[in-house]
């Protein structure tokens, strides 16, 4: 495949993987704990790195897999004795991502774990750094991705009306015996996989984009829950081809002319989508108004009529 | 025939302060149950205690005899209504299959079967033509029959409700009224939530005062006497007994 098309397929399955797990934390208002997460993997990251002085991907995910988990277990502590809810994932997350840049300034400083690039990612040198499977030889973020895509699309239907439930009504899902603690941490974990997986392509800032914008965007447009994922991983996927031909044309950033087209997806989904978009709304508004208008003027001359036909 | 519901004990705080004290009381199967207090006595928490949805600091519930593990497919909630989110993406009838879940089992999709049974419930509940409705556009009486379909969908044996009249219609009030009777008549037992005192002799055959405590548990016109509701309610009863007096001709 050419050096482009390995760069949008891989955001494109970037996206996939972040729309599954957004549309989830959309609907269970958890948004700002993928940001968190998303952060204090770094933490996991280096850890993990520092036991073991490698970089393979499996250890990453571990790494990243166990920080997320501590970060909402943290936050969930401190919420739970008195700390204000946002002000606790404040606190965890910057606190842990700190410890994670002290670290890595500190004791690994030389290897391939730069701040930089774990924040920005680069997708442009996604291509470069190539594996080979089965003796094809395919870029590494590509194959990264690939596997964690697969494990949230398994995951997703497997646990699909366990995950609508609990979602939608936790007291019910309970009752029922659905295991809504066991979802709410396997969720978080996916959240930190799913972060760690997208951090050669987007890093840590983007990847929240493409978990939250997709998934906000789908829901002005659709009230059906498993559209909203189809609609989430359209969308991701239409902001990675625009942002990929945007930022070739403008000479910018290719990951962040992506994150900012989900962003103009979501103006677009804001201002029309729906019963609910603001321009349609208005719209709306004035043909009533137009056909309340019509209505008064036709009941104004009613008496008219029946004086001239009496 | 054990007890379709046997509390024993049980403790419940928030952060330090108490919110149910040695709670015990038992439910004979086959009954229409009023648990009946003042605001912040405790009713939605004892509910959720029995079904494991706060911790408790001590006591238990057991269910026709058993733990509550063992009888969960045979036990139906019916939250507040205000308690999920009502702008989720789904339609009236995917709510009400909800209610099969327990019996469709874990990784297996709901059958044809299921979904005709919960449109049969939405029927049962004169909603048939808001199955295809978006949650968000119904109305809270609607919401509240949905709600109750789907309790009917899981054909329990016991029926656990949060306040299901709080904030809805009359016609909803007596579609929800009807269909306890007849579940009762099924021999089915129903505990329900409930705050308007008006109502609440008319509606149940036995009934618990809480406040904290339980005060009094029974058939309801042993329970309901003035002395007994004065101890569960203290000086709010004045006013209440002046309201209801209005209605019924006084308490006692």
């Amino acid at each position: 495949m050419t050096y482009e098309g390995w760069i949008i397929v891989t955001g494109v399955l970037v996206g996939a993987s972040c729309s599954i797990i957004g549309v989830l934390l959309v609907l269970r208002q958890m948004a700002m704990i993928s940001d968190a997460i998303s952060h204090t993997v770094i933490l996991g990251l280096v850890s993990a790195f520092l036991l073991t002085s490698t970089l393979d991907s499996f250890t990453m995910l571990i790494g990243a897999a166990v920080a997320g988990l501590l970060t909402t277990i943290v936050i969930q502590l401190l919420q739970n004795s008195g700390v204000q809810p946002d002000a606790a994932i404040g606190v965890t997350f910057t606190a842990f991502f700190a410890l994670g840049v002290f670290l890595i300034s500190r004791y690994a400083g030389n290897v391939h774990l730069d701040v930089n690039h774990a924040l920005m990612g680069d997708i442009a040198f996604v291509p470069f750094q190539t594996v080979s499977v089965f003796g094809v030889s395919m870029p590494q973020a590509f194959l990264f991705v690939s596997v964690v895509l697969f494990l949230n699309v398994i995951l997703a239907v497997l646990f699909y009306k366990e995950w609508k439930v609990s979602t939608f009504d936790p007291g019910l899902a309970v009752a029922l015996g659905v295991p809504v603690a066991f979802l709410h941490y396997l969720l978080m974990t996916m959240t930190s996989v799913t972060a760690v997986s997208s951090f050669d392509s987007v890093g840590a800032v983007l990847v929240v984009a493409f978990m939250i914008v997709p998934a906000a965007s789908a829901y002005l447009w659709t009230r059906s829950f498993p559209y909203m994922f189809v609609l989430s991983i359209f969308i991701s996927a239409a902001s990675c081809f625009s942002g990929y031909y945007a930022a070739k044309w403008l000479n910018v950033s290719i990951s962040g002319s992506m994150a900012v087209m989900t962003g103009v997806f979501f103006l677009i989904s804001f201002l029309f989508a729906g019963e609910d978009g603001i321009v349609t709304r208005v719209l709306r508004q004035k043909r009533k108004q137009r056909m309340q208008w019509n209505a008064a003027s036709a009941a104004a001359s009613q008496p008219e009529r029946d004086r001239l036909n009496g | 025939m054990s007890d379709a519901l046997d509390v024993q004990n049980i403790t419940v705080a928030y952060q330090e302060s108490t919110v149910l004290e040695n709670a015990a009381f038992s439910v004979p199967q086959g009954k229409l149950v009023g648990i009946v207090g003042p605001n912040g006595a405790g009713k939605s928490t004892l509910l959720k205690a029995v079904l494991d949805l706060v911790p408790k600091l001590h006591g238990r519930a057991v269910f026709f005899g058993d733990e509550l593990k063992k009888v969960r497919s045979s036990i139906g909630y019916v939250p507040q209504r205000g308690e999920v989110d009502w702008d989720f993406p789904t339609n009236a009838l995917d709510v009400v299959t909800m209610g099969r879940y327990g019996h469709v089992g874990l990784f297996r999709r709901p059958r044809k079967q299921d979904r005709e049974v919960a449109f049969q419930s939405l029927k049962e509940l004169g909603m048939e033509d808001y199955a295809k409705r978006q949650i968000r556009q119904l109305s809270g009486g609607q919401q509240q029959r949905v709600f109750l379909a789907r309790a009917m969908a899981q054909d329990a044996s016991l029926y656990i409700m949060d306040e299901p009249f709080a904030g809805i219609d009359a016609k909803t009030e007596r579609a929800i009224i009807e269909l306890m009777q007849k579940w009762k008549q099924q021999n089915k037992t129903i505990i329900v939530v409930h705050h308007d005192l008006q109502t609440a002799r008319e509606y149940f055959d036995w009934m618990i005062l809480l406040n904290k405590q339980v005060v009094a548990q029974g058939p309801t016109e042993e329970v309901f006497t003035k002395e007994k509701l004065q101890q569960a309610y203290g000086g709010q009863l004045a006013f209440l007994q002046s309201a209801a007096s209005e209605e019924t001709g006084g308490l006692s």
